[in-house]
């Protein structure tokens, strides 16, 4: 206790405690002087030594570039017409990083939206298959009463939104399918090929048709916006921007007119009309029926439709003109005379004696006219005419196929014609190689006699098939069928529309004239295979060539349908043709699956004709003529 | 001797005292140096706040309003002789326990924290800001009226005060303020003479502790400490205060981007660009030069505490005058630390320049005991 208070006196020693707390305070100032000394050091490498980086970091905070997409190219025909538009249209979509709960957020609105199970379908794919931060559209091409609808409780649902962007539009809907194509979603393998900044925010590209083959000038060029937005990615201003460049407008030498009446001819068959402009290789109708909705592609197709499509029987995504392989039947014989001329080894005199067959020598084997009794005394012209075959059968044999071969190869046939059109089908020109290759055989002189006369290996499409009828039609002058007439836009593009070059021919130049004429006759002339066609033609004469080539049984991959077995096993209808007779125009092709007689199908021919030359347009369909002559 | 010592030191020397006699500073009790380097700082922060703020005119002269309650606050404060201060101690700081307690019992929840009390009729009050008043001045108070340096025992009942509503205030959880609440009790001891022995042995305990203390962290603290090493391992979540302050604070280079075009905290990147955060969206405006000028004045704040504490006559004063600025000092230098990445983020605003008013409040009614100190020497 005693102790105690001694200790309480020494705590009046001011003196000793002031300068014990002094030593302490130096201690603690030290320490402060130390503690800012590190601070300011601190700031000094933040702000002076390290200053490029974050000044970096904050501008790319602030900053972001943003590619403004490029409206796509219009697509019109050759009097303007406009065949592919861009509409706006309103898109429901899902912020994937917005939206807590999409299970949720679905739910509500399927009874809002009217979603039915194949848009939730299609809506999961897109789920599973879109970019990581791209927005999942829920319905696409929304109506005024889904908007209003949706308007009603869209502060329920954070994250979705209405968005409007341009689309492509087809207002004539399957009537251009298979030739303008059809543009869709982008898939995840076609983005790794493209340039990411060029195709920014386009969700479409072109599929098929010229929307493929164009997609590069059509597209057009991303515009870019610097564009300052804070932590929440809100839109604070635009910096800098560059304006985005449509696509090239792109006039075709498509007739709108000429395909409707193609199109409206072949209504309820299968078939394919190409027409060309000799005098330029322009493409002026191209149809290939049945066709199907490319506006159903652009927003995502539904599965039941595109399983309608896939199995019908009639396969209307298939690409006749382009892509269907057919025997050209007797359509070739005029190729195949000029080959003879052009060898010297018949002339317009040589006469052969027809008795309806043809035998090799030391063979019993017949190889059959079409005319049992034979067409008697034959030259070219009247084999052209009455399409004999024995003539060609012996004209066949002394060219052999490898010349043969050399010649139509001149005219397109068994490669590419270089239409401007992805995935042409080549068909098949046979030579002696060709088999070796192929078949592992060797050549017999006896399969000539089909080849001869457009059957047996050789195969062609609609579209060579027109192709070698225009460059007759001109007098010889290769052309490439072509569909783009003038490209208009910030991408140049240069377009030939004239012909290629003169063909090479060994023979009398007099020659194509005098087949043309031949050809004139098999619709204006005496015995001609096309002569029903002719009769009451006014104003114009037109030239052509029949054909028929024989079905040899139901294809792979077609289904057993008894109904339809019988009419499948017909022959297909050919008919090639040009007018006016004497300054073509127009040089047409047109198949018809199972047609049964090329005479049947020239009709079709002529209404194009009549159409290009003297404006007029059939109201029915011109049906197959009774009494046509058998080939 | 030791009284005529302290008799002679409080002898005017040369005639100063007539002069000090009539200093218009001295008869209201404020100290000019100290007042003056508050209200530049002050000024700053209020030219600051209304940038980070977003040119929030509202906020900022309500934020002039505490600046005003705080003023007068400092004032009164200032007038209360130490002496008073000295006998109000325990008092003071009993009654902020106390409310500790009822705060642990019968407190407001705010953003997931009990750390307001609601006093009916009145306001809402945070009783662990009265604590950083009365835990320096309880423990000034308990060693002015022992033998210093401390007894063991003494350091042990010292650490018990300490404890107490530092663990209460934790418990809310409130680990920032607890932290700078014990800060300021452990500075009252140092400062008393507490043995380095002492002071090397609790080192050392506390390393080995540590490890346990970490497992009684809540997970979002534990978090905020993790992230200070790496913030780019979760750039979106925890690491985004961290990465958008240094790039507010690097970006601003040696003279800033200029008043009201600090991008970072316009376009709201940084986060809390107002408040804790403030120092990050002036060092973007103002730039190094804008720091070294607000540190420059914070260190003279600091200075000037010291002069004070030192040229104090009496233990309590000197005691509660040390602790008071160097809590101060922890004030600037955890917050300044924090937001450039040196520190975990604990919730300490930067003094008088985060927007906040019981921060304001708190801060001036300190310096205000800071003046009492220094202008009522004479009376002892």
């Amino acid at each position: 206790m005693a102790k105690r208070k001694t200790s309480q006196l020494t705590l009046k020693d001011n003196r000793l405690e002031s300068q014990l707390f002094n030593r302490r305070l130096t201690v603690m100032g030290v320490l402060v002087l130390g503690v800012f000394s590190f601070l300011l050091i601190r700031y000094f490498v933040l702000q002076i030594i390290q200053y490029q980086t974050y000044a970096t970091y904050s501008e790319n905070n602030r900053v972001h570039l943003e590619t403004v997409p490029p409206s796509r190219g219009f697509i019109f025909d050759r009097n303007g017409i406009l065949l592919a538009d861009n509409r706006p249209t309103f898109t429901l979509s899902l912020n994937r990083q917005v939206v807590p709960n999409i299970k949720e957020a679905i739910a509500k609105l399927t009874p809002i939206l009217k979603l039915t199970e194949d848009d939730l379908k299609r809506f999961n794919t897109r789920l599973r298959v879109a970019r990581k931060f791209e927005d999942v559209p829920v319905k696409l091409r929304l109506t005024e009463e889904d908007i209003a609808r949706f308007s009603e409780v869209k502060y329920e649902i954070p994250g979705v939104e209405i968005k409007v962007e341009l689309s492509r539009y087809y207002p004539y809907n399957d009537l251009f399918a298979h030739v303008i194509g059809y543009v869709s979603r982008i898939s995840e393998k076609e983005a790794e090929k493209l340039d990411p900044v060029e195709y920014d925010n386009t969700n479409l590209i072109g599929k098929i048709g010229v929307e493929k083959y164009y997609e590069n000038i059509l597209h057009g060029k991303a515009g870019y916006r610097h564009v300052e937005t804070n932590a929440h990615g809100k839109l604070l201003r635009v910096l800098k921007n560059t304006s985005p460049k449509r696509g090239n407008d792109l006039t075709l030498h498509l007739d709108y007119q000429l395909q409707k009446i193609a199109s409206d001819q072949l209504k309820g068959r299968r078939g394919a009309v190409v027409a060309i402009d000799p005098n330029t290789g322009g493409v002026l109708a191209f149809v290939s029926n049945p066709s199907f909705d490319p506006n159903a592609f652009v927003g995502g197709i539904s599965y039941n439709l595109y399983t309608e499509y896939r199995d019908h029987l009639d396969k209307p995504l298939y690409n006749r003109a382009l892509q269907g392989i057919y025997p050209p039947g007797s359509t070739i014989k005029p190729f195949a005379g000029l080959g003879g001329l052009n060898y010297k080894l018949i002339d317009w005199q040589k006469t052969i004696s027809d008795p309806g067959y043809f035998r090799l020598p030391g063979d019993t084997h017949q190889f059959r006219d079409w005319k049992k009794e034979g067409h008697g005394a034959v030259d070219l012209h009247k084999a052209i005419v009455q399409s004999c075959d024995t003539f060609f059968y012996q004209l066949s044999d002394n060219i052999g196929v490898d010349r043969f071969n050399e010649w139509m190869s001149l005219f397109g046939f068994g490669k590419k014609t270089g239409i401007d059109l992805m995935d042409e089908k080549t068909g098949t020109l046979p030579s002696t190689a060709w088999k070796r290759n192929k078949l592992k055989a060797p050549w017999y002189r006896g399969e000539m006699m089909s080849v001869g006369i457009g059957q047996g290996y050789f195969t062609a499409t609609p579209l060579q098939i027109a192709t070698a009828t225009a460059i007759v039609a001109n007098g010889g002058r290769h052309i490439t069928p072509h569909l783009l007439q003038k490209s208009i836009g910030p991408k140049d593009y240069k377009i030939k529309n004239a012909p290629d070059y003169v063909m090479p021919y060994n023979g009398d130049p007099g020659d194509w004239q005098k087949m043309k004429e031949a050809m004139r006759d098999v619709v204006h002339g005496e015995g001609g295979t096309a002569r029903a066609t002719g009769f009451g033609i006014t104003g114009y004469e037109m030239a052509g060539k029949t054909g028929t080539a024989q079905v040899k049984g139901i294809k792979q991959g077609e289904r057993y349908n008894e109904a339809a077995i019988g009419e499948r096993f017909w022959d297909h209808g050919w008919f090639v043709g040009f007018a006016p007779y004497e300054n073509p125009q127009i040089a047409v092709a047109v198949l018809i699956e199972n047609g049964r007689h090329g005479s049947s199908v020239a009709p079709i021919a002529r209404a194009l004709f009549d159409y290009k030359i003297k404006g007029v347009i059939p109201t029915p369909a011109i049906n197959t003529p009774a009494g046509a002559v058998d080939e | 001797m030791s009284i005529q010592n302290k008799f002679l030191r409080q002898l005017p020397k040369d005639g100063t005292n007539f002069k000090q006699r009539f200093d218009p500073w001295r008869l209201l009790h404020l100290d000019p140096m100290l007042m003056i380097a508050l209200l530049i700082v002050s000024t700053i922060g209020l030219i600051e706040l209304y940038s980070a703020s977003g040119q929030h005119w509202d906020m900022t002269l309500k934020q002039m309003m505490s600046f005003g309650i705080g003023l007068i606050t400092l004032f009164v404060f200032a007038q209360i002789p130490p002496r008073a201060y000295q006998t109000l101690s325990p008092w003071i700081y009993g009654i902020g326990v106390l409310l500790l307690f009822a705060v642990a019992i019968f407190g407001e929840v705010r953003l997931g924290a009990q750390r307001w009390l609601k006093i009916p009729g009145i306001a809402s009050v945070q009783p662990s800001e009265f604590l950083k008043l009365g835990m320096p001045m309880m423990l000034a108070w308990f060693f002015a009226n022992r033998a210093l340096p401390p007894r063991f025992s003494h350091v042990i009942i010292a650490f018990i005060l300490i404890a107490i509503p530092s663990a209460l205030i934790a418990e809310q959880p409130d680990l920032g303020t607890a932290i700078l609440v014990a800060t300021s009790g452990v500075f009252i001891l140092f400062l008393a003479g507490l043995s380095w022995w002492f002071i090397l042995g609790v080192t050392l305990l506390g390393s080995i502790l540590a490890p346990f203390a970490w497992g009684h962290l809540h997970d979002y603290q534990r978090q905020r400490i993790l992230t200070l090493f790496n913030p780019e391992s979760d750039p979106l979540g925890n690491g985004w205060n961290i990465i958008q302050s240094k790039t507010a604070i690097g970006s601003g280079g040696f003279f800033g981007k200029g008043w009201l075009h600090g991008s970072q905290s316009h376009l709201e990147f940084l986060p809390e660009g107002h408040t804790d955060f403030i120092i990050a969206a002036y060092s973007e405006e103002f730039g190094f030069l804008g720091v070294l000028i607000l540190l420059s004045l914070y260190l003279f704040i600091i200075g000037r505490g010291f002069y004070i504490a030192s040229s104090a006559k009496d233990t309590y004063s000197r005691l509660l005058a040390g602790s008071i600025t160097l809590s101060f000092f922890v004030y600037v230098s955890v917050n300044v630390g924090m937001v450039s990445g040196l520190l975990p983020i604990v919730g300490v605003p930067l003094p008088f320049v985060s927007y906040g008013g019981t921060a304001i409040i708190t801060l001036m009614a300190s310096m205000g005991v800071l003046m009492s100190i220094k202008t009522h020497q004479k009376l002892i």
